[in-house]
């Protein structure tokens, strides 16, 4: 029991100080390495004023002086005690860390192409049901006219539409594509409701807008349009998908007998990779898009494009699906 | 050990969030700015940093200063509020990414309305954001000396005339009572007065059920004075 608080105090206020400095050092200093004699001090320190602590219960006191000590032992608690291995940066493992996140959660992936699918159909059957619900399906004014107009159109261009702006394009195509993504995501929270109604409306686009160009006969050229930039965005958006539905299932935890916190703990790293990723092959599908894309025969082959497209396709697959695995 | 931390209210997550708001608008004009110096060079160019910059600002400002900052931005530090694991543990990158990448549906519909409605209603005040990454905001306290001087005079003080009551007392008061007590006698002027004397009142009350001082200690002394003394007995270093 303390008998005297401010003779404890005045004793002890040296230790607080100092415990404070060597935490905020270490607060604004993150990748400031630690010296065995430094560690051994903190450990010190973090005792002394967690035994402060402890002593302060037993007696009545203004409550702000409990307060800081608390702040202080909680702090020096946050850096003493981790027990999650710290992660350490290499670009390999950067790298590699993708595709096995996303083969850990491959059922969450498959589940956001089943919807994106579902969404396809609904508006592949739509257009060709009352093709007049273009409108409504797709309220975007360079899909709005006919096909065949626009591929005339395209085609027969005497100049570069884009020229002098296609890399503000490209950039505002990485930024929107990169926030559509991180919405999928991000929607996840809504124990998933919300990544499936974005999933299954950008499916309906797709659908529509697939079942307007194959009708009137421009399959190819809707091919070479969207292969080049579609092969890497729309697995992008699945991927936020896939991210939204493990974020989801952490949520939810159906079956598990862990806590939500644990789950979330758990999910932290591979909902971040996964996410992360998916904003990289974004940057690309951005650059892709402004600069292939946009482009079309006589100026770039579509066998050329669909060729370029299947390439990527298959090296994504191939990256998604085998790097980095075990031995 | 156990320790709690002082949770954040929402209010004053909003006010750190109107000067980080004001941060990010700064960092992307100014890096609009530089992009527009570009633009002599190459306008192409200058337009696509431009939108880079902007969403790099809007997005990776809250990601950038939390890591870097241990849970502090610009805001948070201004207001003394730390992003921390729930569990107290040191705070994950994926984490500080995770919590700011669903901010964006934290800010539907308009001002941070979901994001604000969760706070309000989860028992930890958490956003959407802090609730997915497994996060809380507390406020940091710092080493507030409180002015005995003047909450409690040094003048003479009958309740030190019995030092082992005087001890008794100090040892039983609770901390938060002894908080209110602070609270009461530096806020005094601002109460009204029926209420101030219902409030000393009550606390007189509390003080006197803890320790019975013969009736000649007390005599003439009014609730507020009572209060006075037996603060200056619980923060005095005489016993």
């Amino acid at each position: 029991m303390i008998i005297d608080l401010p003779r404890f105090v005045a004793a002890e206020r040296p230790y607080w100080d100092e415990l404070n400095g060597l935490l905020s050092t270490m607060e604004t200093e993150p990748e400031r390495r630690m010296g065995m004699a430094e560690i051994q001090r903190l450990h010190y320190l973090n005792e002394r004023c967690s035994a402060d602590l402890s002593r302060l219960d037993t007696f009545a006191r203004d409550p702000s002086l409990r307060a800081f000590l608390e702040s202080l032992v909680s702090r020096a608690y946050s850096e003493i005690h981790e027990t999650r291995a710290p992660i350490k940066f290499s670009w390999k493992n950067a790298i590699l860390a993708f595709p096995r996140a996303f083969r850990r959660h491959l059922g969450a992936f498959q589940l956001s192409c089943a919807v994106t699918l579902l969404g396809c159909a609904f508006g592949w059957f739509a257009i060709h049901q009352d093709p007049h619900a273009k409108a409504v399906l797709m309220p975007f004014s360079h899909l709005s006219g006919s096909p065949g107009e626009r591929v005339a159109k395209e085609e027969g261009a005497k100049e570069d539409r884009l020229s002098g702006v296609k890399s503000t394009f490209a950039a505002e195509l990485m930024t929107h594509n990169i926030q559509v993504t991180i919405l999928v995501f991000a929607m996840g929270l809504t124990w998933g409701f919300g990544t499936i109604v974005e999933l299954f409306y950008n499916g309906v686009i797709l659908g529509a807008v697939c079942a307007d160009y194959i009708a009137s006969g421009q399959g190819t050229f809707l091919t070479g349009w969207l292969l080049p930039h579609g092969a890497v965005e729309i697995p992008s958006v699945l991927l936020g998908g896939q991210a939204g539905f493990v974020l989801a299932s952490a949520l939810i935890g159906w079956g598990g007998r862990t806590s939500r916190a644990d789950r979330l703990r758990a999910a932290a790293h591979d909902l971040f990779v996964i996410v992360a990723g998916a904003a990289c092959l974004l940057i690309w599908a951005g650059i892709i898009e402004s600069f292939v894309s946009q482009y079309h025969q006589p100026v770039m082959p579509y066998a050329a494009k669909i060729a370029f497209g299947v390439c990527e396709l298959i090296a994504l697959t191939v990256f998604l699906g085998w790097a980095g695995r075990e031995q | 050990m156990v320790f709690s931390y002082e949770l954040a209210t929402p209010a004053l997550r909003a006010l750190a969030w109107v000067v980080d708001a004001a941060a990010i608008g700064t960092a992307a004009y100014v890096l609009n700015k530089i992009a527009g110096v570009l633009s002599g060079i190459n306008s192409d160019w200058a337009g696509a940093l431009g939108a880079v910059f902007f969403f790099l600002a809007s997005i990776g400002y809250g990601i950038f200063f939390e890591w870097r900052w241990r849970g502090q931005t610009i805001g948070k530090r201004i207001f003394r509020l730390r992003v921390v694991d729930a569990q107290g543990l040191r705070l994950q990158f994926p984490q500080v990414a995770i919590r700011n990448l669903l901010r964006l549906v934290d800010s539907l519909p308009v001002f941070y309305l979901l994001g604000g409605s969760a706070s309000l209603l989860t028992r930890r005040c958490q956003r959407l954001g802090d609730l997915a990454a497994n996060t809380v905001v507390a406020r940091e306290r710092l080493m507030e000396e409180p002015d005995l001087e003047q909450i409690a005079p040094a003048k003479y003080n009958s309740l030190l005339l019995y030092p082992h009551l005087a001890a008794r007392l100090r040892s039983l008061a609770r901390p938060e009572v002894v908080g209110y007590a602070i609270e009461a006698v530096t806020q005094r002027d601002t109460y009204l007065p029926a209420a101030r004397v219902e409030l000393f009142g009550e606390l007189a009350d509390y003080f006197r059920g803890l320790v019975q001082f013969p009736p000649s200690v007390l005599e003439g002394l009014t609730d507020e004075q009572y209060v006075r003394s037996v603060l200056r007995v619980v923060m005095s270093s005489r016993v």
